[in-house]
């Protein structure tokens, strides 16, 4: 019967399928595979600690790291090294190489953070580290993406797995607060994106970025309104997902509610992919279009940085500022983006890489600050953290002077750079504004840093227990202020290392900034001669 | 001719039926006008020759996707009409609104402005196979998805197993009891919730006290009408006391 069926078929002639270069995919293989891994694993040896998934997230994520040396080498071997495979859906270049180590080196912090926390609250099991590997793999695949379609497949696993993840703390309302609003925005925001996607399609014939810009340089539009509103509605889908005004209104409520183990990945991975999108289909593809897009991003950059540092200012719960001061670090990452330079882009990436340390390390001190619960965020908490661990109060000052862009640590570099990026590009009130903000924003962090080391004496964030206050019970207050905190070791490492790099390298910014600058966008085919190789 | 004809009643059923989707009061209502979308959808595949996708929209997406949505809806136990007119931040309807209609127009204004200006390739793919055989779709659709959208559709593997372990993570019985909600953000939540319920308690009941007004003649609808609205008036205010419990 099949054989008379088949016998029936027309003869098959084979498809052409595109040639694969799996060492270029390597990356991205170890971490999904990875997660898939860990996931079978999990559901038949059910009785492992918890420990056991953190430690294998982490060497995971390293080992996706230490993929990516040999391509490095490879691509920063001779100038035109990089190329692209799969049918040119997939970009090999130091730029999507780069981006997918930050993005590693985020889970395998957030990864160590997440142990502690997860013993503490009780939610030991594998599924949020496995749900933070398959996300960080939609991150690398967004920072490869050379292809519209791409992009959003990526961008969709990305943020899946993180509105779980934000839920992911199933005995606390706030958490699952934050999951079905960062869900319901987010699929709106990816709703947007993808009908930019299909606006870009109609008015240029191709979902491949570097079809689109051949097209683009070789025809000229005699109405590109359809482009102008593809552009338009990508933009409102990314600058959703690295929290740009008017596009932030999610961040602080889901950082707020999110398990602090999680925001810290958040903060870091999601905002490197979503800008990973951005300079890779603004910055490259569009790059002949720049006149039109600049002016919107540079709107944006503006309100980002002065929505951000003002609203974290009058916040009093220490999360939430954070959120806040997320949103203006955006601004300052477009900043680097409206310059659409090279040196931009280098500022940018610069920025990222750095910006991830700082950030994961302060959502570190949270999250072993917070107790049980997760909940004592407020400044009052905050007040005589030094007192309670002299360490992690020393760790979350580094990251404040830091994100205030104090000399002397990586911040202040990440800040010159793009600031100085945008003077190069003409960007002059940009920049002044830029400045403004980092001002404002300083007067934030001074804020914490003084409620942790000043404010202790008086008041020890019991204002209860002081209102009982006869001076017998006023000891007892003293003891429960002064509790130490215990770090659990994972969370140690993970904020010491965090605290070194942001110290050493806001020393030393050179070896960083010198990734940074080789690791450009490139939009290249695959070249003929590749091809054979890889048939 | 012909086309224009099944294009128009297409679009209208289309479009009715995604207006209903918002405007029906009961989710299962929405449900079925979100079937009445699909399928005009699908004609209008048809009408494009991509029988193939036709033929997906309506086993998958009307007769899958949405059987499913009914289940949910049934099993929740939300089939029923909700009291949206309560608004969380004054004034955001009206807002939301206009944002919404500046958009639409100016869509609609790109779309319907730039189609015939357009030099780029206007049938970006070609028609989908020949014309003659009508197995081709298939075939072509194959053809994409294995040579220039293989990444693509190999790394939606990833995002089917996010949804499985997600869904798992998330519907997981929950062990242990949930922790309480700091008392300040409860404080501030519930105050406003109890206000903006009392306001609309006392809009109904005004509504109802002026229908009454209007029905004094002895109008037996209005004075049903009225009742009906101490109704919902008084389940709110139940509602506001479990809640306050």
């Amino acid at each position: 019967m099949l054989q008379t069926l088949l016998a029936q078929q027309a003869p098959i002639e084979a498809i052409d399928t595109p040639a694969i270069d799996w060492a270029i995919l390597a990356p991205l293989l170890v971490m999904a595979v990875g997660g898939i891994l860990m996931l079978t694993f999990a559901s038949v040896l059910k009785r492992l600690p918890s420990s056991v998934w953190s430690v294998a997230a982490v060497v995971i994520s390293l080992v996706t790291a230490i993929t990516v040396i040999p391509l490095w080498m490879r691509v920063t071997d001779t100038a035109n090294s990089a190329t692209s495979t799969l049918a040119g859906a997939v970009a090999f270049d130091g730029f999507s190489l780069f981006l997918t180590v930050v993005i590693a080196l985020s889970v395998a912090l957030s990864a160590m953070l997440a142990d502690g926390y997860l013993k503490r609250e009780g939610l030991e099991g594998p599924e949020l580290f496995v749900l933070l590997m398959m996300s960080a793999s939609g991150g690398i695949i967004m920072s490869f993406a050379n292809d519209l379609i791409v992009l959003f497949i990526g961008l969709e696993i990305l943020s899946i797995a993180v509105y779980v993840l934000a839920a992911m703390h199933t005995r606390k309302l706030q958490s699952q607060e934050a999951g079905i609003k960062y869900f319901v925005l987010g699929a709106f925001s990816s709703a947007f994106f993808l009908y930019g996607i299909a606006m870009i399609y109609g008015a240029t014939g191709s979902t491949n970025l570097i079809d689109i810009k051949n097209f683009l340089s070789a025809t000229v539009l005699a109405d590109d309104a359809l482009l102008l509103a593809g552009f338009a509605l990508m933009l409102v889908g990314l600058a959703f997902k690295v929290a740009a005004v008017p596009f932030h209104f999610w961040t602080p409520d889901v950082y707020q509610g999110a398990p602090s183990p999680v925001v810290a990945y958040m903060a870091s991975a999601v905002k490197a992919a979503g800008f990973a999108g951005i300079i890779r289909v603004f910055v490259l593809t569009f790059e002949q279009y720049r006149t039109d897009w600049q002016p919107v991003i540079y709107v944006l950059a503006i309100l980002t940085l002065l929505t951000g540092s003002f609203l974290a200012i009058v916040q009093t719960d220490v999360k939430r500022m954070l959120a806040y001061s997320s949103i203006s670090h955006a601004g300052f990452l477009l900043v680097g983006v409206q310059a659409a330079t090279d040196r931009g882009v280098n500022a940018v990436l610069f920025y990222l890489a750095v910006y991830s340390f700082m950030v994961i390390g302060s959502f570190g001190v949270l999250t072993v600050a917070g107790g049980v619960g997760d909940n004592a965020h407020t400044l009052d908490d905050y007040k005589g953290l030094s007192k309670r661990s002299p360490m992690l109060a020393f760790a979350m000052m580094i990251f404040l002077f830091s994100q205030a862009g104090v000399p002397l640590t990586t911040g202040f570099f990440a800040k010159f750079g793009v600031i100085s990026a945008a003077i190069d590009a003409r960007s002059f009130w940009l920049a002044v504004v830029a400045m403004i903000s980092a001002v404002i924003a300083a007067f934030l962090y001074l804020k914490v840093i003084v409620a942790m080391f000043f404010a202790g004496d008086d008041d020890h964030g019991h204002g209860a227990d002081a209102e009982d206050a006869a001076d017998a019970s006023e000891a007892d207050a003293d003891d429960a202020g002064h509790e130490p905190i215990d770090i659990p070791l994972g969370a140690g490492i993970a904020i010491g290392v965090c605290a070194l790099v942001t110290v050493v390298f806001g020393i030393w910014p050179g070896p960083i900034d010198d990734l940074a600058r080789e690791a450009l966008p490139r939009l290249v085919a695959e070249s003929s001669a590749f091809l054979e190789i890889g048939n | 001719m012909v086309e224009i004809i099944v294009f128009a009643v297409c679009a209208a059923i289309v479009l009715v039926g995604a207006v209903g989707v918002i405007a029906a009061r009961n989710p299962v209502h929405s449900a079925l006008f979100l079937i009445q979308t699909l399928f005009g959808m699908a004609v209008l595949f048809i009408s494009l020759e991509a029988h193939f996708l036709a033929a997906v929209q309506v086993v998958v997406y009307a007769g899958a996707i949405v059987i499913l949505f009914l289940f949910v809806i049934m099993l929740l136990g939300v089939d029923q009409a909700e009291d949206l007119n309560i608004e969380p931040i004054v004034g955001q309807r009206f807002i939301a609104f206009i944002v919404g209609a500046a958009t639409f127009v100016l869509m609609v204004a790109t779309l319907a402005g730039s189609s015939d200006a357009i030099t780029g390739q206007r049938q970006a793919t070609g028609p989908l196979g020949d014309e003659l055989t009508d197995n081709n779709n298939v075939r072509e659709l194959a053809e994409a998805l294995f040579t220039d959208y293989v990444f693509a559709f190999e790394a939606t593997a990833i995002l089917l197993t996010i949804a499985v372990v997600g869904a798992v993570v998330l519907a997981k019985r929950t062990s242990g009891e949930m922790l309480p909600v700091p008392q300040n953000t409860l404080e501030i939540r519930e105050a406003d919730y109890q206000a903006r319920v009392d306001a609309r308690a006392a809009e109904l009941e005004a509504n109802a006290a002026a229908a009454a007004e209007a029905g004094e003649d002895g109008s037996a609808e209005a004075s049903s009408a009225a009742a009906s609205d101490d109704d919902t008036a008084d389940d709110e205010m139940a509602d506001a006391e479990g809640g306050d419990a």
